[in-house]
């Protein structure tokens, strides 16, 4: 490391560096509770767990993973080269529209399913006219709660971020190489499979990682298709036993397998570069005609139709039969449904500067090095995502009143304020959640959007004279604006989905749309649900449509 | 350096002093009780509505639905809850033993709640009842059951249930560990798991949907919500669901009673309203907001001679499981084991 490539990177990055550390530090301060837990319980449910629950619930988890990892690479991949390399009438729509499931939370498309593909439900009541079967005693599919319906359902809502990440990383390819893979005589699915996929490699792998985190935290949709999963049995140790220490202990063992295979993957392409031409064209579409551009369409709306199209209808048929008999909506549906905007907004706000702050950090400041600290402040940063959010939000009560007392502490003596309880008694709880929780999508948004800025920009300008802080501003951040555009979207859109932290770490009388949501499904009134599952997935619509707008239009 | 401390220290009890007036004046003005609860808050809305109408005394809900002991616990001796309210005695009796309660001295609980349905050292007290019934097709004959014959292989692919880990399954498990031993219970619930029609999940609901929708004849759920479904308006969905069933009261072999979980409430250990949250737990035994858990809720009223629904009324006398809640709450954990060791949610 010589003396004169040194400089360019170190100076000034150590304040940056110093809120890389604080910010891990908030992340490992959870985890650091759950630890603190674990170790305060003791191991012998073990055995119980080894002989009768992990077994299962580790083979119910690895498949409903391998599922939706098949299903949302196949989808969003698909779906963006699509999209990218073929015109057919409708591409444009279907481009954004590709996007739209992202509004709709598992939980809910689980609980639309299961009453549109209900014995009594539309389909099968149909089918049965159809047939000529009088009642669902004589003729009956099968039952959608089962590991394939989980599957197949997590798959359809969680395939667009698959599709967003890798279709953006289509879009900015050098459309030269692909086009020199057909001229040296590839065959279109050669240009796909030998050139377009393994450079979108990374764009793969973070999207099929975010989907496979929400997979696996997922509580709701497990809850209502029956599947045993290993999120579920941290669940059940915790609420019906009462053991928070074992819970605990599972939650850790199950984080440290997710970080083994995040690493693994990191590894695996620890040694190529994706750094491109920024001034690369797009790829010129090949125009579809006939019964092709039908075909091609078919298969870009299915997905659409299947995740998002199909469950807001039922859910909007509900909303009308609900208001038609009942009148109207109450008014804490509104006033929830300002409090999710709010909470979202500050939350993604503060997520997307703590994002920028851990990747600018832990940029590779020259082509092969990145600072070690503050790539381990990174990979920190985004452990939040792989905890189960009822986890996590346990992990934080005590953090969060500790703060609490010590700023009611220093309040006191400063302004001579009551002591009270600053943050669990705010929203202000919410938002470290929602920021800790969703910090994985912001740090590997800002990452991946780092990695396509060669380094030799950097350079340039510090050795122009612009000082780092400059340089960031000037340079990297109009050139990030797409990435922190598109985290800033997906954290919004997930954090106003948020349902098991909220539930347990919000202020008294405050409630979100998805608290109330889970309120009326707890409660069994499902209509009245239905209308508060609409206002989520319509107040999801418009970071989503935004999202699409900024991210997806042509580049030149 | 020696003036520093000593005025620190008088700026201390000057705050001390400005923060014990202020508490005290809030104290007087406050009237305002906090509840933390486990259950759907709106459920028992109404009563609490009627609640401050008649004393002037305000309440703020919170529903937890998990972590209500890890919350109260963390919040330490500034929480803000008055009154915790679970719907399991399993559930209750956590709190208790997780030290978040305090004693109540009431002369009214004690007179209204018979002696078996709150802690003998008046830290948790039951507001209502709630039966675990059979829900049976209308198109079935069926008199009477048991809940043993429920692993009867004449049910074969015909029995609908919750997830066996749900608190309200887990409490009947354990009341059948109690009244049979753990042998006799596993093989019983080996056998109601190869009887099911369906996964073991969602909501007890979904049990009257999924007769109505030919997937199972008979399941077991709790009684309110058949008439929660049946008072529906007619044309909607949870109405044809609630028809689509009829109530049979299961009874254990040997106590010829039906199992009985409930709903109940205890006072937050660091209550900073004491008296107004005695004040509402003493409200919600009263006839009127008693006769509301029995019309608005479908409850069974804990309090004796209370009017029931005509709905519920219509499902016969319930004659209560003899056995003491606090020896069913006892076998929760080897019930809770038993459905892993099973597989029952497989």
């Amino acid at each position: 490391m010589s003396g004169g490539r040194r400089f360019l990177g170190s100076e000034a990055g150590s304040v940056w560096l110093l809120g890389a550390v604080l910010i891990a530090l908030g992340v490992l301060a959870p985890l650091a509770t759950l630890v603190w837990h674990a170790s305060s319980g003791s191991f012998e449910h073990w055995a119980h767990l080894f002989d009768h629950v992990l077994p299962q619930a580790f083979l119910n988890t690895t498949l409903l993973l391998a599922g939706v990892a098949v299903l949302v690479t196949a989808l969003g991949v698909g779906a963006a080269w699509l999209i990218t390399a073929y015109q057919f009438p409708g591409r444009s729509i279907l481009s954004w529209a590709l996007l739209l499931p992202l509004a709709v939370p598992t939980y809910i498309v689980a609980f639309a399913y299961l009453d549109i593909l209900h014995p009594i439900g539309p389909i099968q009541t149909w089918i049965r006219e159809l047939l000529g079967y009088t009642s669902p005693r004589q003729f009956r599919l099968p039952d959608l709660r089962s590991l394939p319906g989980a599957i197949v359902l997590l798959g359809f809502v969680l395939y667009p971020y698959v599709y967003l990440s890798t279709r953006i990383m289509f879009a900015t390819q050098a459309a030269s190489l692909l086009e020199a893979a057909r001229i040296l005589g590839e065959t279109g699915r050669g240009v796909f499979l030998r050139v377009a996929l393994p450079m979108a490699r990374p764009a793969i792998a973070i999207g099929v990682s975010l989907a496979l985190l929400e997979a696996l935290n997922d509580i709701g949709a497990s809850e209502f298709l029956g599947v045993q999963t290993l999120t579920v049995s941290v669940y059940t140790t915790w609420v019906t036993r009462n053991d928070l220490a074992g819970a605990a202990q599972i939650a850790l063992a199950m984080l440290c397998v997710v970080a083994i295979l995040v690493l693994l993957e990191r590894r695996g392409r620890r040694r190529q570069r994706y750094a491109s031409n920024l001034r690369a064209r797009p790829v010129q579409p090949l125009q579809l005609h006939g019964t092709r551009a039908l075909v091609a369409s078919a298969l870009g709306w299915a997905p659409v139709i299947i995740g998002f199209v199909a469950p807001a209808i039922y859910l909007l048929s509900e909303t009308i039969n609900h208001l038609a008999l009942a009148g109207s909506v109450s008014d804490q549906l509104l006033a929830s449904a300002g409090n999710t905007l709010t909470v979202a907004l500050v939350a993604t706000f503060f997520t997307v500067l703590a994002g920028l702050i851990v990747a600018w950090a832990a940029r590779a400041v020259r082509h092969s090095q990145q600072p070690p600290l503050a790539r381990i402040c990174a990979r920190i940063s985004t452990t939040g995502y792989a905890i189960p959010g009822t986890v996590l939000a346990i992990g934080l009560l005590t953090p969060l009143i500790a703060f609490d007392g010590l700023l009611s502490h220093v309040a006191g003596v400063v302004m001579g304020a009551e002591p009270s309880l600053w943050l669990m008694g705010s929203m202000g709880a919410l938002v470290c959640a929602y920021v800790i929780r969703f910090l994985a999508i912001s740090v590997g948004g800002m990452e991946s959007g780092l990695a396509r800025i060669p380094p030799s920009l950097e350079q340039a300008a510090r050795l122009l004279g612009e000082s780092p802080a400059g340089t960031l501003r000037r340079v990297h951040l109009p050139l990030l604006r797409p990435a922190i555009g598109a985290a800033g979207l997906l954290v919004f859109v997930d954090a106003m989905k948020e349902l098991p932290a909220t539930l347990l770490l919000r202020p008294a009388g405050f409630e979100t749309l998805a608290t109330w949501l889970y309120a009326e499904a707890a409660r069994g009134t499902y209509e009245e649900g239905a209308v508060a599952a609409l206002a989520i997935v319509l107040a999801g619509l418009v970071p989503v449509v935004l999202l699409a707008r900024s991210q997806l239009k042509p580049v030149y | 350096m020696n003036s520093k401390p000593a005025r620190r220290s008088l700026l201390r009890s000057g705050l001390l002093a400005a923060l014990l007036l202020s508490s005290v004046g809030q104290a007087a003005l406050a009237q305002e009780v906090n509840l933390y609860t486990t259950r759907e808050p709106r459920l028992i809305q109404p009563l609490l509505d009627e609640f401050t109408k008649d004393t002037g005394v305000k309440v703020t809900t919170v529903f937890v639905k998990d972590g209500l002991i890890e919350r109260v616990k963390a919040e330490g001796e500034k929480s803000p809850a008055d009154v915790l309210m679970t719907v399991d005695i399993g559930n209750l009796l956590d709190l208790v033993e997780a030290g978040v309660t305090q004693p109540v001295d009431s002369k009214v609980l004690q007179e209204v709640i018979p002696a078996h349905l709150r802690g003998a050292d008046n830290r948790w007290f039951t507001l209502s009842l709630r039966d675990r019934v059979a829900y049976v097709s209308t198109d079935l004959e069926l008199g009477a059951i048991t809940y043993e014959a429920f692993a009867d292989p004449r049910w074969k692919g015909k029995v609908c249930i919750r997830s066996g880990q749900h608190p309200y399954n887990t409490a009947l498990i354990a009341a059948m560990i109690a009244h049979n031993g753990l042998q006799a219970t596993e093989d019983w619930l080996r056998n109601v798991k190869n009887n099911l029609g369906r996964k073991a999940a969602g909501g007890d609901r979904d049990v009257a949907r999924d007769i109505l929708g030919g997937i199972c004849d008979i399941g077991i759920a709790n009684a309110y919500y058949v008439g929660r479904m049946k008072n529906s308006e007619p044309g909607s969905d949870a109405r044809k669901w609630g028809d689509a069933i009829k109530v049979v009261r299961p009874t254990f072999e040997k106590s010829r009673g039906t199992h009985v979980n409930i709903s109940g409430a205890a006072i937050a250990k660091h209550s900073p309203n004491r008296e107004q949250a005695v004040q509402l737990l003493e409200y919600l035994v009263s006839d009127k907001a008693q006769s509301m858990y029995a019309k608005a809720n479908y409850e069974y009223p804990v309090k004796a001679g209370v009017e029931l629904d005509p709905v519920v009324a219509s499902f016969g006398e319930l004659k209560i499981d003899t056995l003491p809640l606090t020896e069913i709450a006892k076998h929760r954990r080897e019930a809770s084991e038993l459905v892993d060791k099973v597989g029952f949610n497989n």
